[in-house]
């Protein structure tokens, strides 16, 4: 009785997510999409980042936002009203976004008709580093109240992102933040890191951003 | 709920590994860990008897997890040191030029399948 056989497995548990990652890739690859994965802690100013990034750059790119929550769909409602098409993406009750809920974002949006897709992912800066969701590049944003010792605590969201907004430094004078201090941290976890100082409320720093978005869009569509 | 998401992954694996082997009901699965790799063993096993309750494959099937130690190499001195006792900073030498050798795996290692009556 009870006769049991064995099976080997020795597969990572992420080896499902990261081929279906890949698969997203190289088809907005083809269909000239280019897909960021906008992470960073509940109120570090994701939806006013990108409403004013939406309102600088919609004349020149065609933009589509994937928010993603728990619950609610007010993130959506700010981005549709700041002239971007948005959709919904509910992950409930979980706190991040996979390869296969990207995905479905993607058709639902309808990413082919864009230049620029951007995924808000869920507020947390644990679990969305672990998981790749087929984005051509990683964003964070790290507000200033937060503190400069975020990429110490976080290392791996620091890791696994290309480009870092420093938010809300209208506040500056007002907080113990080390700019200095923040940067090496976040140079020490990741070399190639671009940052980009900005306040979504003012507006300062914020060319410096769009431009890289720019030519990061440019240069994955093929230049166009 | 970072482990409920990642058991849906462990049975999204499992459901494929079932098909290719012609499995239909599995009896336990055994996950290798890492110290580090920042999945809690213990919320893990109970988001797995919750989930596993609702799928026919692994309906009542058993989770083990075997910990894998995390080790972390210092590139100035050239030696190994217990990455969970010491963090980033090397024991042996103070230097911060150090890098995870291991430690993070997360991986299925094998599943128990009862053996059924051959068919007819």
């Amino acid at each position: 009785m009870d006769k049991v056989r064995v099976i080997e497995v020795k597969q990572s548990v992420f080896a499902d997510n990261n081929a279906e990652a890949e698969r997203i890739r190289r088809r907005l690859k083809e269909q000239k999409t280019f897909l960021i994965n906008l992470m960073s802690s509940p109120g570090a100013g994701k939806t006013t980042t990108l409403c004013r990034t939406i309102a600088d750059l919609r004349e020149e790119l065609r933009i589509g936002i994937m928010e993603a929550d728990i619950d609610s769909t007010v993130d959506a409602e700010t981005i549709s009203a700041a002239g971007a098409k948005a959709i919904q993406i509910h992950t409930g009750g979980m706190c991040h976004l996979d390869a296969g809920m990207t995905d479905q974002g993607l058709q639902e949006l309808g990413a082919e008709n864009f230049d620029l897709v951007v995924l808000e992912n869920v507020g947390n800066l644990v679990c969305p580093a672990e998981f790749d969701t087929g984005a051509a590049k990683n964003v964070a944003i790290l507000s200033v109240p937060e503190g400069h010792d975020k990429p110490l605590k976080y290392p791996l969201m620091f890791q696994v992102c290309h480009a870092l907004l420093i938010n809300k430094t209208d506040v500056l004078p007002y907080f113990d933040f080390d700019m200095d201090k923040v940067l090496e941290y976040a140079h020490m976890r990741n070399p190639d890191l671009a940052v980009f100082p900005v306040s979504a409320k003012t507006g300062e720093g914020f060319p410096a951003w769009e431009n890289w978005l720019r030519e990061q869009t440019a240069a994955w569509n093929g230049g166009k | 709920m970072h482990e409920l998401g990642v058991v849906f992954h462990i049975i999204r694996d499992l459901e494929a590994v079932a098909a290719e082997n012609a499995v239909h009901r599995i009896s336990r699965v055994t996950i290798q860990l890492g110290e580090v790799s920042t999945v809690i063993p213990h919320y893990l096993t109970d988001c797995w008897k919750w989930a596993a309750a609702k799928n026919d494959l692994v309906a009542g099937a058993e989770m083990v997890v075997e910990t894998l130690p995390a080790v972390t190499y210092c590139e100035d001195c050239g030696r190994e040191y217990p990455t969970v006792a010491y963090g980033r900073v090397c024991p042996h030498c103070g230097s911060e030029r150090t890098y995870l050798l291991r430690g993070n795996e997360f991986l299925i290692k094998e599943i128990e399948v009862p053996e059924e009556e051959p068919h007819g």
